[in-house]
C-alpha cells in the first residue's frame, strides 16, 4: 500500500501543469461565469486537447488513448480541476465512444471514432423517455426493420444539449414481445434525418440544457446498429457504468470547496470571516472529510480497474456520494453568500448590460444550487443506485 | 387550549382562497413575474378592496381589527399561490413599524395609504458587510438642524422597485455594530440623492441595491426615539418571520400534496412509484416536517406580544424549523418528481426556490440557532 506519487508521477504532474498553464485560454473562465456559452466555445478545450493528443486518456492507445497509468490519469484530472478548465462533454468521449470501440464493427469504428475525437461531431444521449426514467428498460421508442433500414418512432426526454447535436445514440425497442431488457437495441441516429424534432425544456434555474426529442418515422440505416439486435441493454449498462464512475467529480469538488472557503473568508459575520465561525467551519470540515473518503474510495476503484476489473456496481457508491457532495457544496456556497443569494443572473438572450448585484463570487450561487439538484436524478437516480448496491453488492 | 379559527378568520381565509383560486393560478403568476413591472398592481388593488391590506390593523387605525393570526392566514394562502406582491414589505414590515413605533401623526399620514393600496413600501436594512446582523450598519444619519442627513448603501431591498416609500435603518451614533445608536427613518424613494438599481430575484420577485447620498429628511421622518430603534427593528422583523413561516407552510403544503399525488400516478416498473417503501417513508418525513412547521408557525404567531426573550425564542425557533423543513421538503419534492421537478414549467421548482429564499430572509438556520441559544 502506497498513496504517494513516484518521482516519475511528479515529473508528469509538472509537465501537464505547464501544458495547461501555457495552453488554456485565459479568457474562457470569465466568459463561462456569465450566461451561456456558444456551441464553439463549449468545445474550446476539447479542440486544444485533441491537437495535443490528450483528449481521451482513458481510451485504449489503438483508438487514440494516451497510455497513461491510472495514477497519471488521476493527476491529469486533478490538474484540470486545479486550473478550473472546461469540463469536456461526456457524450462522445465517455459514453458512446467506448461503446463503439468495444461493441461496434470495424466500419463503425472508422466512421465514428474520428469525429468523436476531433469534436467535429456532437453527440447526444437518447435514453430517457417520459414513461421510462428510473425504469429505463421500460422504454417504448420503437424501431421496426424494413429492408435495409429501421423506422423509428418515439419520444426521448432530458436529452442534454440536443440542440447542438449532430448525432444521437439511442435506445430503441426492436422486439415488443421480449422481456423488457431483452428487446432493446442500440442505434446511432443522424439528427438531420427527416422526422426528428427537438423541443427545449427550460429548467428552474432558467437554463436551456435539456430537451425533448420527437422521432416520427425516422429512417435509420441498418448499418447504424451497434452490436446485435436486441442486445442493446448490455451496451447501455456498460455505458451507464462508465457514466457513473465519471460522475463522482472528486477533483472538481476539491476545487469547489477551495472556492467555497475563499467565499466564506470574504463574507463577514459581525466583522470577522464566516469561515471562522464554529458552525460554518464545522460544516466545511465535514464536507472535506466526506470528499477525502470519496477520493480514496475512487482511487481504490481505479486501482482495481487498472488490474482489469471493470467499473462494477461499486461505481454506484461514487455516483451517490459524489453527487451528494456536489450538491452540498452548492448548498453551502449559497448559504455563504447570504443576502446576495437572492440575485438572479439573467439567462437566454442577453444584451450584455444586465445588472447583476453583489460581489462576483456570489453571482449565480442560487441558480447553481438549483441546477445541481439534477445530479441525484440523472444517470440513474440515487434511489436506483441504492437498489443496485443492495442487489448487486449486498445480495439482498 | 384551542387551535381553532374564529368565524371571521375562516371567512377571511375563504375570501383570499377564492380570490387567489380565481385570479392567481400558476399561469397568471408566471405572466405577472415575466411582465416588465414584475408584479400586478390591479391584484394589489383587489387585495385593498377586499380588506386584505387592512386585516392586521386596529379599527382606530382604519383597519379590520385583526392581528398576527389574520396575517398568518393570509400568508399561508399567499404561499400556496406563490404571490409575489409585497404584502410582507408593505403591510407586515412598514405597517408594523408605523403601528408599533409611529407617532399618531405618522400613522395618520401613512397607514391609510397602505390600507387603501395606494402606497407600497420596502424595508432597506441589510448591508453588504452586515449579513444578518440588524445592528451592523455602515449607513449613517447625521443630525442636521431639525432633521437628518442620510448616507449609505443598502443591499437586496426586496420589493423596492415597486415601492414609493422606504423604511431605512441608519446609525445615528455608536460603533458599527453597537446595539445603541440605531435609528429608523421614513424615506421617499424619489427623494433627491436616492439611487436604485433594480433586478430580479431567483424566486420571481424584484429587489434593488440602493445608494443614499446626502438625503435630507425632517425630524418627522424618524420612527421612535433617536438611537433606540434596534428593539423595534427586532420586534417587527420577528413579526415578518412569523409571516414568512406561514408562507413557507403554504409552500410546503402544496409541495407535499403535489408529490403524493405524483407518486400515486407516476408508474415505473409497472407500479405507481408511491408503492416503493423508500419513497413512502420519504413522504412521511416530508409530511412530519410540514406538521412540525405548522406547529411552530402557530406558536410564533401566538407569542409575538410576549416579552422579548420569549418572542425571540419563538421567532428564532420557528425560523430554524421552517428553514430546515423548507430545505428538506423542497429538495425531496424535486427529487421525487424526477426530471419534471427540475423544470421551469412545473410549479414544484418554483415553490422550492421560494422556500430556499425564505431561509435567507432575516437570517438563515445558523443565524437563528445562535440567536435562539443566546436569547436570555
Amino acid at each position: 500500500m502506497d498513496m504517494s506519487f513516484s518521482p516519475q508521477d511528479l515529473a508528469f504532474r509538472d509537465e501537464v501543469r505547464t501544458f495547461i498553464a501555457e495552453n488554456y485560454p485565459k479568457d474562457l473562465k470569465s466568459r463561462r461565469t456569465r450566461g451561456e456559452m456558444t456551441k464553439e466555445e463549449i468545445l474550446t478545450w476539447h479542440r486544444i486537447l485533441y491537437k495535443k493528443g490528450w483528449v481521451v486518456p482513458h481510451w485504449p492507445v489503438e483508438y487514440g488513448g494516451t497510455g497513461w497509468t491510472t495514477t497519471q490519469r488521476y493527476i491529469w484530472n486533478e490538474e484540470n480541476a486545479r486550473a478550473e478548465t472546461q469540463a469536456l462533454l461526456p457524450f462522445g468521449l465517455a459514453m458512446v465512444g467506448p461503446v463503439i470501440y468495444t461493441f461496434g464493427n470495424e466500419e463503425q469504428k472508422k466512421r465514428f471514432l474520428p469525429g468523436i475525437l476531433s469534436a467535429d461531431v456532437w453527440w447526444c444521449q437518447g435514453y430517457s423517455e417520459p414513461g421510462a426514467g428510473s425504469d429505463l428498460a421500460g422504454l417504448k421508442t420503437r424501431a421496426v426493420r424494413e429492408g435495409d433500414h429501421y423506422v423509428v418512432n418515439g419520444h426521448k426526454i432530458w436529452t442534454t444539449l440536443a440542440q447542438y447535436a449532430d448525432w444521437m445514440f439511442c435506445l430503441v425497442r426492436t422486439d415488443a414481445n421480449a422481456k423488457a431488457q431483452e428487446g432493446i437495441s442500440f442505434l446511432l441516429i443522424d439528427m438531420k434525418t427527416p422526422g426528428i424534432t427537438v423541443r427545449p425544456i427550460i429548467t428552474m434555474d432558467g437554463a436551456h440544457e435539456v430537451n425533448e426529442v420527437f422521432l416520427e418515422d425516422v429512417k435509420v440505416p441498418a448499418e447504424n446498429l451497434i452490436g446485435e439486435e436486441n442486445k442493446g441493454w448490455t451496451y447501455a449498462k456498460f455505458l451507464l457504468g462508465n457514466e457513473r464512475s465519471g460522475i463522482a467529480g472528486v477533483s472538481r469538488s476539491k476545487k469547489a470547496i477551495e472556492r467555497l472557503k475563499s467565499i466564506a473568508t470574504a463574507e463577514l459575520v459581525d466583522g470577522s470571516p464566516l469561515l471562522k465561525t464554529d458552525e460554518f467551519s464545522r460544516k466545511v470540515a465535514e464536507l472535506e472529510i466526506d470528499l477525502t473518503a470519496l477520493e480514496v474510495t475512487e482511487l481504490r476503484t481505479l486501482a482495481a480497474e487498472s488490474k482489469g476489473a471493470g467499473p462494477g456496481p461499486e461505481a454506484s457508491i461514487l455516483k451517490i456520494k459524489g453527487t451528494e457532495i456536489q450538491q452540498r457544496i452548492t448548498e453551502l456556497t449559497l448559504e455563504a453568500v447570504g443576502n446576495y443569494g437572492h440575485v438572479n443572473v439573467p439567462t437566454g438572450d442577453l444584451t450584455g448590460n444586465e445588472f447583476v448585484a453583489g460581489p462576483d463570487y456570489s453571482n449565480g450561487s442560487a441558480q447553481n444550487y438549483f441546477n445541481m439538484r439534477k445530479t441525484s436524478i440523472y444517470g440513474g437516480s440515487n434511489e436506483i443506485q441504492h437498489n443496485i448496491i443492495a442487489k448487486m453488492v449486498l445480495g439482498l | 387550549m384551542d387551535f381553532s379559527f374564529t368565524e371571521e378568520q375562516t371567512l377571511l381565509r375563504n375570501t383570499v382562497q377564492s380570490l387567489l383560486g380565481d385570479k392567481y393560478d400558476f399561469d397568471t403568476r408566471r405572466k405577472i413575474v415575466k411582465s416588465a413591472e414584475g408584479w400586478s398592481q390591479p391584484m394589489w388593488q383587489q387585495f385593498a378592496e377586499l380588506g386584505l391590506l387592512a386585516a392586521p390593523f386596529s379599527e382606530e387605525l382604519g383597519g379590520l381589527g385583526g392581528g398576527s393570526i389574520e396575517t398568518m392566514i393570509l400568508m399561508e394562502e399567499f404561499g400556496r399561490h406563490l404571490v409575489v406582491e409585497p404584502f410582507v414589505e408593505t403591510v407586515v414590515l412598514a405597517g408594523g413599524f408605523l403601528r408599533e413605533g409611529g407617532s399618531p401623526a405618522q400613522q395618520e399620514a401613512h397607514i391609510p395609504g397602505i390600507i387603501g393600496g395606494e402606497t407600497v413600501w420596502a424595508f432597506a436594512y441589510a448591508e453588504p458587510q452586515g449579513r444578518y446582523n440588524l445592528a451592523d450598519l455602515a449607513t449613517t444619519a447625521k443630525k442636521d438642524g431639525e432633521g437628518y442627513t442620510i448616507n449609505g448603501y443598502k443591499a437586496v431591498v426586496l420589493g423596492a422597485p415597486w415601492a414609493q416609500k422606504l423604511i431605512v435603518t441608519a446609525r445615528t451614533s455608536g460603533g458599527q455594530r453597537d446595539r445603541d445608536g440605531v435609528s429608523i427613518f421614513i424615506v421617499d424613494k424619489n427623494a433627491p440623492g436616492v439611487s436604485t438599481r433594480d433586478y430580479p430575484t431567483v424566486d420571481g420577485r424584484r429587489a434593488s441595491e440602493i445608494t443614499f447620498e446626502n438625503i435630507k429628511v425632517g425630524a418627522d421622518a424618524l420612527i421612535g426615539a433617536e438611537g433606540k430603534g434596534l428593539p423595534l427593528v427586532e420586534k417587527i422583523t420577528d413579526q415578518a418571520i412569523a409571516a414568512l413561516s406561514a408562507e413557507a407552510v403554504g409552500c410546503m403544503g402544496e409541495l407535499n400534496k403535489a408529490t403524493v399525488e405524483y407518486c400515486k400516478t407516476r408508474k415505473q416498473f409497472g407500479v405507481p412509484i408511491g408503492k416503493f417503501q423508500v419513497l413512502q417513508h420519504r413522504m412521511v418525513d416530508m409530511f412530519m416536517a410540514y406538521e412540525q412547521s405548522v406547529s411552530m408557525t402557530y406558536m410564533v404567531n401566538l407569542k409575538l406580544d410576549e416579552n422579548e426573550a420569549e418572542r425571540t425564542k419563538a421567532a428564532a425557533g420557528a425560523k430554524v424549523q421552517i428553514g430546515k423543513a423548507g430545505r428538506f421538503v423542497g429538495q425531496q419534492a424535486v427529487q421525487l418528481h424526477g426530471g419534471m421537478g427540475m423544470t421551469d414549467e412545473l410549479n414544484v421548482g418554483h415553490y422550492f426556490k421560494r422556500l430556499t429564499m425564505i431561509d435567507t430572509q432575516f437570517g438563515n438556520v445558523d443565524h437563528q440557532l445562535k440567536r435562539y441559544s443566546t436569547a436570555a
